[in-house]
């Protein structure tokens, strides 16, 4: 099936849950990544037991410091 | 306030713009912005609202210039080395415009003391690195009601979104809490490239620009990401979170506190 992750569309094989996608797409530390599927805010606790679905559009967020350390 | 003949030469090309004019430009003159960390993000965005003349100017910083700064704190020389950061912020702001007033803080903010800090200022600009100041600058403006710009950057990567408290998506809407320790890598362990900070500090300044203004579309409601290596900038919708701890609609976090210091436990951590 078709996803669109982070703007790109990509072919993933069928079924995978949020948690699987983010092991497949080799993201490195998932603590530290919001996930945003179909416009909304995914609960941390739900990564396990969403199934992605043809189309859906997935974005990680990641977490970035800056500046400087106050 | 009326301009001087001084101040309409000084600030020429604002006023020739139709949507700043001299109005424009009085106002900004009386607004304040206070930005949160003199380093990589306040730096581009303390220099460019002095010279725009944004006419207070408040800078918060505990540390003392160090040589591992320079490389991307463009408001700090090699002769600063040594000076605390706040100083050498003022001196540069007053060098390209001595029309603004800078008030320093000289100091770390903390649960106690941000709420006083910026309940003086019209927009603050979030230029820290460590997660529980973004966290906690998050929240005390969402009590204070106080417009902000959320930024973070990272090796080649930067990311930016501005919150409206309250009626707009807020940092807590996409993270709820920090991430846990050493989970995600700081700028001193990671690296970051200077220019990065330019970039994003000065979208930052642009985002305060336009708010004191009231121009154009602000960056609310939408995370704007940067990839240097590809050079690619994405706008990502953001819609707010019913679940957010903050300002959603059971919200769990009803007063200010410190949260746990998660990242930047290193004992000789220089971000």
């Amino acid at each position: 099936m078709n996803l669109v992750i982070n703007g790109k569309e990509t072919n993933i094989i069928d079924g995978l849950t949020v948690n699987q996608l983010l092991a497949q797409e080799n993201v490195q530390m998932p603590d530290m990544v919001s996930v945003e599927l179909n416009g909304q805010i995914l609960k941390r606790t739900k990564f396990d037991q969403t199934v992605l679905k043809d189309d859906d559009k997935v974005e990680f967020l990641y977490f970035m410091g800056g500046g400087k350390c106050l | 306030m009326s301009l001087t003949e001084k101040q309409i030469e000084r600030y020429s090309r604002h006023i020739i713009l139709e949507q700043v004019g001299g109005a424009g430009q009085e106002k900004l003159l009386s607004s304040k912005v206070l930005i949160i960390g003199a380093g990589g993000l306040g730096a581009p965005a303390g220099l460019y609202l002095a010279a725009a003349g944004v006419g207070t100017i408040g800078i918060v910083d505990s540390d003392k210039v160090d040589l591992t700064n320079l490389q991307r704190q463009i408001i700090h020389h090699t002769s600063d080395v040594g000076v605390e950061k706040i100083k050498s912020a003022e001196n540069k702001m007053r060098a390209i415009n001595p029309d603004i007033t800078v008030q320093t803080y000289q100091t770390r903010v903390n649960a106690k003391n941000i709420s006083d800090i910026i309940r003086k200022y019209d927009f603050v600009i979030d230029g820290t690195d460590n997660f529980p100041a973004k966290f906690l600058i998050n929240d005390a403006c969402y009590f204070e009601k106080i417009p902000f710009s959320h930024a973070g950057i990272l090796r080649f990567h930067g990311q930016l979104i501005t919150v409206l408290p309250g009626e707009t998506t807020c940092y807590r809407c996409i993270f709820s809490a920090p991430p846990p320790a050493n989970a995600v890598p700081s700028c001193s362990q990671a690296g970051v490239l200077g220019v990065l900070a330019g970039v994003i500090g000065s979208l930052q300044a642009t985002e305060a620009i336009k708010y004191l203004l009231g121009l154009g579309k602000l960056l609310t409601g939408t995370l704007l990401t940067y990839d240097a290596l590809e050079m690619n900038f994405r706008a990502v919708k953001l819609n707010r979170n019913p679940n957010c701890p903050l300002c959603g609609e059971k919200p769990q976090i009803t007063k200010l506190k410190d949260e746990e210091q998660a990242v930047c436990d290193l004992k000789d951590c220089k971000c």
